[in-house]
């Protein structure tokens, strides 16, 4: 990459100039750190259900390489190309998804899943980014067109409805509410007015006391949120061991004993490894590493002359800094359980690949793009 | 003034959207923050080790090990080994089906469902096997199974299955003595790292408990009492009670199994008791052995008469009338001396008190609340009371060992310590009484209790047991009290068969003579030799054979 000169104009070279390398920087050590992780947290797991020790680091680590490319790939797209391969993801992933409703493999009671040969894969993964650059391509289409803002609300409307029904039928309803704030925060940061603003989360709102009501699933779940004593809170309180257990240094690499008893240690809770062998210095250095990413990413995105590059860059860094929160908050028994895995660290082969598109459509968004002087804007700048 | 983007919308969606992007960020740095501080809060403060100590593996369990309990002679009767209870931390387990199932591969008895739901109840430590092997721990170990510990535990073993199963007693699931030895000596045990020497020899144990239940089954008896003893230090050499029970196995005996009736059970000893009356007598100084008393007619005493077994129906001397075994003729005896003078002998023999022997299971006698004339007569041939078998045997011993008794022991006395022992009849006294018991096996009711090489003196004793305020006539009480050698006992046995049956070979009788004092017979005849007794010189054809056997057996040694 040294050799790679400023004066050079191959796709290559531009792109090494242009992207931004902080973002690539944080996301490659977060793979990282998640393939480390992998091996405290995973030979546990794989040895449980009757896998070799190394099960899950070696596919974490053959999933390193193909994500890689695939962020450098979909970030060397022009914008217009990036639209491309939005819709075609996310068609092809709702397609996938409905499949799944109907022939996918019902795990924990859900038909998220698609079994691909050897690969299994969670196409709703694909189709957040997917959807997310959609949906804010949308949005601004209908600001540059005021006279046809109403087809794009009904536009992005409709892409949220179609993906987010698709997400209750599986039933997925921690996806569901990602998309949700997603969506909402895409509105919220297109400028959406703040008395429709109060009005979507009231509806939300409401949306979830429905949920909670009619659903026995969610119902179970707030429940036991709220009341711990009653029903199956194995893995938070599990989790909550592994933090007090690792303190504030941790127990050490592999030290970990209350690990061997989650369940999920290797996917959602892998935070709970993390605290308990590397403690609060290892905790606080992730949190740190996705507060740095989702800044960056946003910051990366004010500089954005393109409103549809501004919004869905934006919208990107939301979505995996949501991710990211959901899941900590719900190690940290601070939300209850949710199914959600963080980003890049958990195992994970179709989520390392979709995230790899994510990260794929934010830094091939946010790239500098010569621009005139009058549009060129300081990010500070209000 | 910076031209806005062309794209601005509703009085400029560029400069709000700029806006609401930094808000966005805001609002990530605020979720973030909150998320640090809970970190903070569940890590840098709450105390780390409480946690982590739920989830080490428990210490091993304090159950401190027990001392051994060896024989006489060092052998091991009772010893430790390591075992391993399984246990499930039920809040560690996070699948109870799939565990239990795992479990039931290598515990099919383990009752599944029940197991299931107790784990899955949640919380506490759920015991689920005791006494694992070490490969079955290993097994355990095997199925990687998360929230399963161990604790190793020490398992009593008695390598001797239920040899002196009576003596040693056993100890319950906490590692502590319920009875026997193991209960009485529980601190001593628990407390020790050396053996508890007992005064058992195994050998003679073995053979004691061999002959008891041949003599059992032969004669189909209900129950057999048998013990050895050295008649100088009172060291109980072997005792058996049968029905015996496997102590390494409690659960499976039958609590009538468990019932020692050696030291526990007391029984009206019959004819036995001439002995202690006859002494008695003789040691008053009142009455001479050559004193003849009239034996020719029952006596009558109210609505009871006191007969003869075999009548002599005449007038006989002290040493007829315990060859003879006569009933008559002893209550007469006891009459010459009175109530108090016989409550009074028994007593210094101890056979108004529990025996002191080192177990907690020791008897009671049962003797008359109002001792009156008519107790006293009775009482004189060995019914109206009721001891042990270890009382009769203590009091024996003090009959042929110069006059005195010693504490019974089950533990080991050193040779040449100082015995617990008081006189009390005279050496003069007890060397009549050898005599007299030598003469019962000569020509007496106990002549099948002798043995070529080891002369015996003893004394049968007969008694109906006790049924419904009457005796049942069928149901005896057979016994036989034997010393050897009979001119300088070294050590007494006695052989207690409870209903025993008779057979063709007695010619009806299941008296004493024809069941237990044979059976003292062959016992003798194998511990003799154990004991290191030197067989005496038989007038033989092949004394140079006999010479040398007896040296051969006095060379195998034994501390007297």
């Amino acid at each position: 990459m040294i050799a790679l000169n400023r004066t050079d104009r191959s796709a290559i070279a531009q792109w090494w100039w242009t992207a931004d390398r902080w973002l690539l920087a944080m996301v490659v050590s977060l793979i990282a750190l998640g393939v480390l992780l992998s091996m405290a947290a995973s030979p546990a797991v794989a040895e449980r259900i009757g896998l070799e020790p190394f099960h899950f680091v070696y596919r974490q680590l053959t999933f390193v390489a193909p994500a890689l490319l695939l962020i450098l790939c979909i970030s060397l797209l022009k914008l217009r190309d990036i639209k491309r391969l939005a819709v075609a993801i996310y068609i092809g992933g709702l397609a996938l998804m409905i499949l799944a409703l109907f022939f996918g493999p019902e795990i924990k009671g859900a038909h998220r899943w698609l079994n691909l040969g050897p690969l299994t894969i969670q196409p709703s993964e694909f189709v957040k980014p997917a959807f997310t650059v959609l949906a804010a391509w949308m949005m601004t289409e209908g600001q540059r067109h005021p006279e046809n803002a109403l087809p794009s609300h009904v536009a992005s409307a409709l892409l949220f409805a179609m993906f987010a029904g698709v997400l209750v039928l599986q039933p997925d309803f921690g996806q569901t509410l990602l998309v949700c704030i997603v969506w909402g925060a895409l509105y919220f940061m297109a400028g959406m007015p703040y008395r429709v603003l109060f009005g979507l989360v009231g509806l939300a709102v409401a949306g979830a006391v429905l949920a909670y009501l009619f659903v026995p699933h969610v119902t179970s779940r707030i429940d036991r949120f709220v009341d711990p004593d009653q029903g199956d809170t194995y893995q938070i309180e599990r989790a909550i061991d592994a933090f007090e257990a690792g303190g504030l240094l941790g127990a050490g690499p592999a030290e970990g004993l209350v690990k061997l008893r989650l369940p999920d240690a290797h996917t959602d809770f892998i935070l709970a490894v993390v605290g308990e062998e590397y403690g609060l210095l290892g905790c606080l250095l992730i949190a740190m590493l996705f507060l740095a990413l989702v800044i960056r990413a946003l910051w990366k995105s004010l500089s954005c002359v393109d409103p549809f590059a501004r919004l869905a860059s934006a919208g990107l860094a939301v979505l995996l800094g949501l991710q990211a929160v959901i899941n900590m908050m719900v190690n940290l028994s601070l939300m209850p359980a949710k199914g959600m895995t963080l980003p890049f660290v958990s195992y994970g082969g179709s989520s390392m690949l979709a995230l790899a598109v994510a990260v794929g459509f934010l830094i091939g968004l946010t790239r500098f793009r010569p621009a005139p002087r009058h549009l060129r804007r300081r990010p500070w700048a209000g | 003034m910076v031209q806005r983007p062309s794209f601005q919308h509703d009085g400029g969606a560029g400069a709000v959207t700029h806006k609401r992007i930094i808000l966005a960020g805001v609002l990530f740095v605020a979720a973030f923050t909150v998320i640090a501080g809970r970190m903070i809060q569940l890590m840098g403060f709450e105390g780390e080790q409480d946690v982590r100590r739920n989830f080490a593996a428990p210490a091993p369990s304090a159950m401190a090990a027990r001392a051994d309990i060896v024989d006489r002679h060092g052998r091991q009767l009772a010893t430790d080994l390591s075992v391993f209870t399984l246990y499930a931390d039920a809040a560690n387990v996070w699948d109870a089906g799939e565990t239990v199932r795992a479990l039931l591969g290598i515990f099919p008895e383990l009752d599944g469902p029940a197991l299931e739901a107790r784990i899955a109840s949640g919380r506490g430590r759920i015991l689920i096997k005791r006494d694992l092997s070490p490969r079955q721990q290993a097994e355990v170990h095997a199925l990687g199974m998360p929230g399963l510990s161990f604790d190793t535990e020490m398992r009593r073993v008695y390598p001797n299955g239920s040899a002196a199963a009576h003596v040693l007693g056993y100890v319950g699931t906490d590692h502590h003595g319920l009875a026997g030895i193991e209960l009485s000596q529980d601190a001593v045990l628990g407390a020790s790292a050396e053996p508890l020497a007992l005064a058992i020899d195994l050998r003679v144990q073995h053979v004691l408990d061999d002959e008891l239940a041949k003599s059992m089954a032969e004669f189909q008896a209900i129950g057999a009492a048998g013990i050895v003893m050295d008649v100088h230090s009172g060291e109980v050499v072997a005792m058996s009670s049968l029905p015996v029970f496997d102590p390494n196995n409690i659960g499976a005996s039958p609590p009538e199994a468990r019932f020692n009736s050696a030291t526990l059970g007391v029984f009206e000893m019959g004819s036995t008791f001439k002995a202690f009356n006859t002494a008695m007598a003789l040691d008053s100084g009142l009455i001479k052995i050559d004193d003849r008393f009239d034996a020719r007619h029952p006596i009558p005493f109210g609505r009871f008469q006191i007969r003869d077994f075999h009548p002599q129906a005449r007038w006989l001397t002290v040493s007829e009338i315990f060859e003879h075994s006569s009933n008559i003729g002893s209550a007469r005896m006891a009459m010459v001396l009175g109530v108090d003078h016989q409550r009074q002998f028994l007593s210094s023999l101890g056979l108004l008190e529990p025996t002191r022997l080192e177990i907690p299971e020791n008897g009671r006698p049962l003797a008359p609340a109002n001792w009156s004339e008519l107790s006293m007569m009775t009482i004189s041939y060995g019914h109206g009371m009721s001891v042990s078998p270890l009382h009769t045997a203590a009091a024996i011993s003090a009959m042929v060992n110069g006059g005195f008794y010693v504490d019974p022991t089950i533990l080991r006395r050193e040779p040449g310590s100082v015995l617990p022992r008081r006189r009390v009849i005279s050496d003069e006294t007890s060397a009549e009484m050898r005599r007299l018991m030598r003469l019962v096996v000569e020509q007496g009711t106990g002549s099948k209790a002798d043995v070529e090489g080891y002369p015996v003196g003893g004394k049968t004793g007969t008694a109906e047991k006790p049924s419904n305020g009457g005796y049942a006539r069928k149901a005896l009480i057979s016994s036989f009290v034997g010393v050897f050698p009979a001119d300088a006992p070294e050590y007494l046995v006695f052989v207690m068969l409870d209903e025993p049956q008779p057979t063709p070979e007695t010619f009806g009788y299941a008296t004493a003579g024809w069941t237990a004092a044979p059976t003292t017979s062959h016992i003798v005849a194998r511990i003799g030799p154990l004991l290191g007794i030197a067989p005496r010189r038989a007038p033989r054809d092949d004394d140079e054979h006999a010479d040398a056997q007896g040296t051969g057996v006095a060379a195998m040694g034994e501390e007297r």
